[in-house]
């Protein structure tokens, strides 16, 4: 039917041209950029328990784990270390970036929720463009990681782990890398996965691989003493990168290796996941909008 | 540009995969008109909604807002658009006032204007007692009520709604249904209303039915219908089924 438009526009008297309250400039992004954060934070703060069984999972490692297998897995010389190290000297950069892995992967969880539940419409209505408003929820979900690898660090700095006061603060911009990647890979995998209930997936596919097949747990030559392949694959990992990278910064060093395939996955990731949500090109297209309502 | 229409539909249409759920549709609100979307469900009326809030691109044809084409300028378009989805979509942990705060600064509202917008817009919707409360607390029609003075922040001058009234009780809808009136008489506010609740169309409201993706009719809702026929009788009339009719 393609006859014209019916309905008429009336007489009332409205100004012109038409005006809207917020700001588009520069400092309107910054406005749009910190509010996101802020409700991140705000609910990250009404789930007290999200943030103490974050930690539980990381020191139930060290204290059980890293103690039984002190004996077994000695761990040799080798950088950042520069002597022999304990077990769970070895361990605690490993935990700490597992951290933000959970954290990442929590963060994408809690987008296919607000998907299911509609706020993501709410999300993806503001005139900001998508790429701002993933980077908005990119950034809440670094800073929410930092503070919690940072009191697992505080904890485990009774274990008499010898990392230097710089090394703490050397960490900071490591950690942020670090977040920053695995919460563009969280993205990513939200706008793929299509239901809640399809994330036990994303645990077996996506955190199980990448923490295990790492050097979060195990020095990398003891895995090329026994597999090859199994060490390329631990070294295409990025998870690796990221753990490298933190564990390095905390002695004081510096990965470049670690530091370009982090930079680097993370520029890749974010774009793909802000053209996996661009509403005419991507995922969310075929499946038919942020709720998947397609009929 | 400045006489452009609030809304402007022209020619869209939106296909998943090789099913057409909008086929060329076109529709107009006109500066502070209210409109009613009628349709059955599966009409394709969230499709539609979808298409003009940018949740997804449309394939074909175009939509513009004050004359702001969303395929161009999204960002002006969307800013001068309020819309409450069908779907709830306050977060209910967080208070009345946290809600609203986050979606100024989603419209790029600093905090101090948006303090006091929220002031005026919960008095708007007899809710100003409440803002301190969690979303959890207030009833179904409340909610509604603050997803209105949300969708009103940044002062949008087209406000859509999709079945706004849905589930909820005589008197909540009531209120609802007054509160979008009194906005599109005392401030002039341009609307586009979905529903298949009739009660809520005004005789002298223009009207647009969509049935399976396609506009079936359109006008006042006073000229849809026939002499002597209700609009309801109308829209049964104009959506019906020739192959069940004719069994």
């Amino acid at each position: 039917m393609t006859t014209p438009p019916g309905p008429q526009a009336s007489a009332t008297p409205l100004e012109k041209p038409v005006p809207h309250l917020g700001r588009l400039d520069a400092v309107g992004y910054l406005i749009c950029l910190s509010g996101i954060v802020r409700r991140e934070l705000l609910r990250f703060f009404n789930q007290k328990e999200r943030f103490f069984s974050a930690l539980v999972r990381p020191l139930v490692w060290l204290f059980i784990f890293a103690a039984g297998f002190r004996n077994t897995l000695g761990v040799s010389i080798e950088p950042p270390y520069q002597t022999y190290v304990l077990y769970e000297v070895y361990v605690v950069p490993g935990l700490a970036v597992m951290i933000q892995l959970f954290n990442g992967m929590q963060s994408s969880l809690s987008m296919v929720y607000d998907r299911e539940v509609g706020s993501m419409k709410v999300l993806l209505t503001s005139p900001y463009p998508r790429w701002l408003l993933l980077l908005a929820k990119l950034v809440a979900g670094v800073t929410v990681s930092v503070v919690q690898a940072y009191a697992f660090l505080a904890i485990a700095y009774f274990w008499e782990l010898d990392i230097p006061a710089i090394g703490y603060l050397a960490a900071l911009p490591a950690f942020v890398a670090a977040g920053l990647m695995l919460g563009a890979i969280g993205l990513l995998l939200s706008s793929m996965v299509k239901q809640l209930e399809n994330f036990a997936s994303v645990m077996n596919f996506v955190i199980f691989p990448m923490f295990f097949a790492s050097s979060a747990l195990y020095p990398l030559w003891r895995i090329r003493e026994s597999s090859e392949t199994l060490y390329a694959i631990c070294m295409a990992n990025p998870f690796t990168h990221a753990v490298q990278l933190v564990r390095f910064a905390l002695y004081g060093q510096f990965d470049p290796l670690a530091c370009a395939v982090v930079v680097g996955t993370t520029l890749v990731v974010f774009t793909l996941a802000v053209i996996a949500y661009d509403p005419g090109r991507g995922i969310m297209a075929r499946r038919g909008g942020p709720a998947g309502e397609a009929p | 540009m400045s006489d452009a229409p609030a809304l402007a539909v022209a020619g869209v249409t939106h296909r998943f995969g090789s099913r057409a759920a909008l086929s060329d549709v076109s529709l107009e609100v006109g500066r502070g008109r209210f409109v009613a979307l009628l349709g059955p469900n599966g009409a394709g009326k969230t499709t539609l909604f979808s298409v003009i809030t940018r949740l997804y691109t449309h394939q074909d044809g175009r939509v513009a807002i004050f004359g702001h084409g969303l395929d161009r300028e999204p960002s002006r378009a969307l800013a001068r658009m309020g819309v409450v989805f069908q779907a709830r979509t306050l977060d209910t942990d967080l208070t009345v006032e946290q809600n609203l705060f986050y979606h100024a600064s989603l419209h790029g509202i600093a905090r101090r204007v948006a303090g006091a917008r929220i002031a005026v817009l919960l008095d708007r919707v007899g809710l100003a007692d409440r803002r301190a409360d969690k979303i959890r607390t207030l009833s179904g029609g409340q909610s509604r009520r603050i997803e209105i003075a949300r969708s009103l922040i940044h002062e949008p001058r087209l406000l859509l709604l999709d079945e706004p009234t849905v589930g909820l009780d005589l008197e909540s809808r009531a209120d609802i249904v007054a509160i979008v009136r009194a906005l599109v008489r005392e401030e002039g506010l341009s609307v586009l209303w979905a529903t298949h609740i009739f009660e809520e169309i005004e005789g002298d409201d223009d009207a647009v039915v969509l049935h399976k993706g396609r506009i079936v009719a359109r006008g006042t809702a006073g000229s849809i219908a026939r002499p002597g026929e209700t609009l309801e009788a109308a829209f049964r009339r104009l959506v019906a089924d020739p192959a069940r009719q004719a069994a």
